[in-house]
């Protein structure tokens, strides 16, 4: 029961910045993650966020559990503010940004609305996703299978024989770091330099463990992850994680 | 229920038994016992009775009686007695207990047990053609209630027996059987209600329990005493003269322990965690020359490890079982000789209830060895057993009832049949734990069972329940009820795993928390053994037999209790006090008395505080004596007022007397730093971050339909898409903090902060009342706590300091340097 309060230590060579964000490189462009999950590429006024799952609390509820209806509202939020921060000219939602092809009829004029003046204001893609194969047009924006750009390539769901530079959601990647006899679990970025694996952003997402084998067999060897925390980003080797495979309720 | 064929007056001497029973009594030799007798009394009289006794006795049989002469003198068909215990395990063994005296008797009363455990098909059977008597647990119950028959098969309801009720009471699986036994009092009006319970601190509250108005003094209870206080032959044993300065574990002692196991027919030996077991239960047999039949009981072995112990146990086969909680409750063994408590008591009512184990009758007086673990803890026993003489008890008062509990309910009941709500709220406030409940609480709790009570509308096309033009609800689908009935319950219970030896037998269950802290290679103790951490394969824990003596990861700590106000009142009044010291074991004497001549002992109304420098630090001691949790809470907010004052804290560690904060400034203006609005705004702001309300709402959304139970084996499926109910909290604290559920979470975390309430008795109480004592070195008294550094587990709160030590330390070690390099970029 010892409570350490040591003092905020330097971080000597781990480069972040005072918003918490730790940039990398991957196929040669310098990406910039952000602690909220989303991804940032300077270079082309990017913004990448993965698996929004809108709408996915009316989707259990109408199948008689009444999850908050407030998931949608604070995943745009979110997503708003972390656009407002970054000022991209092009955002791409990496793939099951809606719960389900029935979102639509169970969203709320006031979310509409505000998506549609998002998808309005920017070169909006929707790379297309297992829940979400053809978002409906009425959200603005355009959706694609997947899209290559410069170094990167974009799609949903990762594809083991990809080559360099594959950015892709799905898996919901989750970690458990061990703190002295003690461990924190989180969402994060996965990555071994040659692809990334983003977070989901939506609100209500659970997780797959990063030691789970649908995900070891797509970072075999060495990789590294940036664990969400609190107000910042950070990093961590594979050989610093807890295999688990049960999450708790 | 009317009985018109008996009016005859009878032999006083065995009250008015029919001759069946009385003959019975006769051939085993036995009178009935003046309880037993009031208890027929009670039921002769169609009345409800509250049997408050020790452990033993006859009480379960006394409970049955009534019911069993109704039987006889009026055979009837169908449901006429309901019991309901705690336990599964007590539900089984009370059956066994009752089909003897049943047949000797001649009786052809058919008796049987429903439980999780038993089969599809029986429990078909059991709904269409019920047996007279009904052995069940209060989730059985809720389940049986819930059925479209259920009016049909408790129609002809004439007794409900609650079992250890003084167990179930205080907590949310009373709540759900109050709710449960006011349902079947509108289904059965003139069923009469039986309580079994222990001696305990608050009657009232069981007998509002038992009664059909939810209050005390209601005039349907009778209330029966059963024998006087257990009449206990304690005392305290230390191990040798090496009585420890700290530690928990009381393994110091094992030979001692050993002896006198050796000297009595059977013992019991109590612990107070399921790792001290382990400990306790290895160390006697290292000794164990003898090869005495020695065994291990705890609530994580295997059911069937478990059940064999019993068994083992009750013909007498064993010489002592080392045990946790997991036989607190009255299982019935045979003859125990002796009881030894090792580790502190924590409580005198837990002590009582331990001791009466030993000689399991009213009329000879249980012999009990009280081992202390450390210095502390002989003042803690001392305590006790001054309270057990004095016959003054302690323990939790049952709470008003939770909104959960209530949400589950409504929903059971819709599952049966539609109901009007201004019918089951008034039937409802009948039950004590929601007698206080208002109107706009009911209202507002069905309102989230039937859409989800969202102040934003948005799901009143996906109600649960259906109303109709009546203004009764009942449930929308199957399928709703489908859900209910997977998910029915007040425990939710951490995860666990099972463990496995490799291509072996199983072992038991772990909580996964513990599993998690665990990497491949490490060794802990479980099931009496040394085992080697192999892995995770699905969701079992594979182990290997460990090598050495030690293992490398301490055992779980699961079930530590806070040391209750009124011990801790009785530890501060001995310290105070030194003309007893004297009755203390020399060591402790010794310690006090140095303590006094280096410093003061803490007086009983004022908070001693010690500030010593050692090595680079300072220490600050505080002897506040309210318990680790309280402890612990007020560690937190001290570290933090103390970095605000500038004076660099870097940690602190409670136990269950004192808390320790170092520092690298010597800490000044105590006053200031122990003034009383600490709890104000500094606790609501680390309460809204802290896991605790995240953990109570998981419980709270499970327990009230939000969320449904995990199933075991449902994580298997590759792609993890369970939502999560952390983040569920997250929005709905942001976007709607009055919600029903987030109220209900706040009440819950209140009562379960009883600590909190204890740390805000002391800051009040010790205002102006502060004894600062500097010092050059430690005190005696402050050694046992400095002790504990380092070899207690970090606490949380700290989460970002951790991450940010883990993460340089490994950079450090692993990487040397930047990351990036070190990547095949």
């Amino acid at each position: 029961m010892v409570a350490l309060l040591l003092p905020r230590l330097d971080r000597n060579g781990t480069p972040f910045d005072s918003t918490g964000m730790i940039d990398f490189t991957l196929n040669g462009a310098t990406l910039l993650a952000d602690p909220s999950g989303a991804l940032f590429w300077p270079e082309r006024r990017m913004l990448v966020v993965s698996d929004l799952h809108f709408e996915k609390g009316s989707a259990f509820a109408a199948r008689g559990v009444p999850l908050p209806p407030y998931d949608t509202a604070a995943s745009l939020g979110r997503l708003e503010a972390v656009i407002a921060r970054h000022r991209p000219e092009t955002v791409i939602c990496l793939g099951d940004s809606f719960h389900d092809q029935g979102a639509p009829e169970r969203a709320s004029a006031d979310a509409l609305t505000r998506v549609r003046a998002l998808t309005a204001r920017h070169d909006w893609i929707w790379i297309a996703g297992n829940h979400d194969p053809e978002p409906d047009p009425v959200w603005g924006g355009r959706t694609l299978p997947q899209t290559v750009l410069g170094p990167l390539v974009f799609r949903h769901e990762a594809v083991e024989t990809a080559g360099a530079g594959e950015i892709s959601g799905h898996y919901h990647p989750k970690a458990r770091v061990r703190l002295r006899g003690r461990s924190a679990s989180g969402q994060c970025f996965v990555t071994d330099g040659n692809r990334l694996m983003m977070p989901s952003f939506g609100a209500f997402t659970g997780g797959l463990d990063v030691t789970s084998p649908e995900i070891r067999r797509l970072f075999p060897r060495r990789f590294e992850i940036l664990f969400l925390g609190p107000d910042r980003l950070y990093r961590f080797p594979n050989s610093a994680l807890l295999p688990s495979r049960v999450l708790a309720v | 229920m009317t009985t018109p064929a008996r009016s005859l007056p009878r032999d006083r001497a065995s009250g008015s038994l029919p001759d069946k029973v009385t003959q019975w009594f006769a051939r085993k030799g036995w009178r009935p016992h003046q309880h037993q007798l009031q208890m027929v009394e009670a039921a002769r009289q169609g009345r409800s009775a509250l049997l408050i006794a020790p452990t033993g006795g006859g009480k379960t049989l006394g409970g049955f009686l009534g019911s069993l002469i109704e039987l006889v003198e009026t055979p009837a068909r169908g449901l006429h007695t309901l019991y309901i215990s705690p336990l599964k395990a007590l539900a089984v063994d009370v059956h066994r207990n009752l089909l003897e005296p049943l047949s000797e008797m001649g009786l052809e009363i058919m008796a049987e047990t429903r439980t999780g455990d038993t089969p599809q098909s029986k429990r078909q059977r059991q709904r269409k053609s019920p047996p007279n008597i009904l052995l069940t647990t209060p989730e059985s119950l809720a389940l049986l209630l819930s059925y479209a028959d259920a009016g049909k098969m408790f129609r002809s309801l004439r007794c409900v027996v609650i079992d250890e009720l003084h167990a179930m009471a205080p907590n949310k699986r009373g709540e759900l059987l109050s709710l449960g036994l006011s349902r079947l009092a509108a289904l059965a009006p003139e069923a009469r209600r039986v309580g079994l319970s222990a001696t305990v601190a608050y009657p009232d509250e069981m007998e509002a329990f038992l009664s059909k108005t939810g209050r005390a003094g209601g005039g349907d209870v009778t209330r029966i005493e059963g024998g006087g206080a257990v009449e206990a032959k304690a005392r305290i044993l230390i191990g040798g003269d090496r009585l420890p300065w700290s530690g928990h574990m009381g393994t110091y002692a094992v030979n001692e322990i050993y002896a006198a196991i050796r000297a009595h027919g059977t013992t019991l030996v109590f612990v107070n965690t399921r790792a001290q077991a382990e400990l306790v239960f290895q160390a006697l047999w290292r000794i164990n020359e003898d090869n005495l039949e020695i065994a291990l009981h705890h609530g994580s072995l295997a059911a069937e490890q478990r059940r064999k112990v019993e068994a083992v146990m009750s013909k007498g086969g064993l010489r002592a079982v080392v045990a946790t909680s997991s036989l607190d409750l009255g299982i019935d063994w045979a003859a125990v000789d002796l009881v030894v408590q090792v580790g502190a008591p924590k409580g005198s009512s837990r002590l009582l209830q331990r001791i009466g184990r030993a000689n399991h009758r009213l009329d000879v007086p249980s012999k009990a060895l009280l081992v202390p673990a450390n210095r502390f803890e002989v003042l803690e026993c001392q305590a006790a057993l001054s309270a057990l003489r004095a016959g003054q008890l302690d323990g939790d008062a049952p709470n008003p009832g939770g909104l959960d509990v209530l949400a589950q309910h409504i929903l059971g009941t819709a599952c049966s049949a539609p109901f009007h709500p201004d019918a089951l709220y008034r039937e409802v406030v009948r039950a004590a734990p929601y007698r206080d409940l208002t109107r706009e609480e009911f209202d507002s709790v069905l309102e989230f069972v039937a859409t989800g009570g969202y102040a934003l509308r948005a799901y009143d096309r996906f109600n649960r329940l259906e109303r109709f033009a009546d203004g009764t609800l009942a449930v929308a689908s199957p399928a709703v009820a489908r859900s209910y009935r997977m998910n029915v319950g007040t425990i939710v219970e951490a995860v666990t795993l099972k463990v496995r030896m490799k291509r072996g037998r199983f072992l038991g269950e772990i909580e996964e928390y513990f599993v998690q802290g665990l990497i491949p290679g490490d060794t802990f103790i479980f099931s009496g053994q040394l085992l080697r951490y192999e892995g995770l394969r699905e969701t079992v824990v594979e182990v290997s037999p460990g090598q050495g003596e030690d293992p490398q990861v301490p055992a779980y700590a699961g079930g530590r209790l806070p040391l209750t106000t009124h011990l801790a009142d009785g530890v501060r009044a001995l310290l105070e006090a030194d003309e007893l010291w004297p009755t203390l074991p020399a060591p402790v004497e010794e310690w006090l008395r140095v303590q006094q001549w280096r410093s003061v002992l803490p007086k009983r109304d004022r908070l001693l505080v010690e500030i010593f420098p050692r090595g680079e630090r300072y220490y600050m001691v505080a002897y506040c004596f309210e318990g680790r949790n309280a402890h612990q809470t007020l560690g937190m907010l001290l570290t933090k007022r103390m970095e605000r004052a500038g004076l660099d804290p870097l940690g602190f560690v409670a136990t269950d007397y004192v808390i320790a904060v170092w520092s690298l400034q010597p800490a000044r203006d105590i006053e200031t730093l122990f003034d009383q609005d600490m709890l104000g705004d500094d606790l609501e702001a680390w309460m809204a971050e802290s896991s605790l309300l995240k953990r109570t709402f998981r419980n709270v959304a499970v327990i009230a339909g939000l969320i449904e139970r995990k199933l075991p084996g449902h994580e298997k499926t590759g792609r993890q898409v369970t939502f999560n109910a952390d983040l569920i909290y997250d929005v709905l604290r942001k976007h709607e903090p009055d919600h029903i559920l987030l109220r209900a979470t706040r009440a819950d975390a209140a009562r379960g902060l009883t600590d909190i309430r204890r740390l805000g008795e002391l800051l009040v109480r010790v205002q102006g009342k502060i004894d600062v004592r500097i010092l050059d070195r430690v005190s005696p008294l402050a050694v046992p706590v400095l002790l504990e550094i380092g070899r207690e587990s970090v606490h949380g709160g700290a989460l970002t300091t951790l991450l940010e030590e883990a993460e340089s330390d490994l950079i450090a070690e692993a990487m040397g340097g930047d990351m990036q390099g070190a990547l095949p970029l």
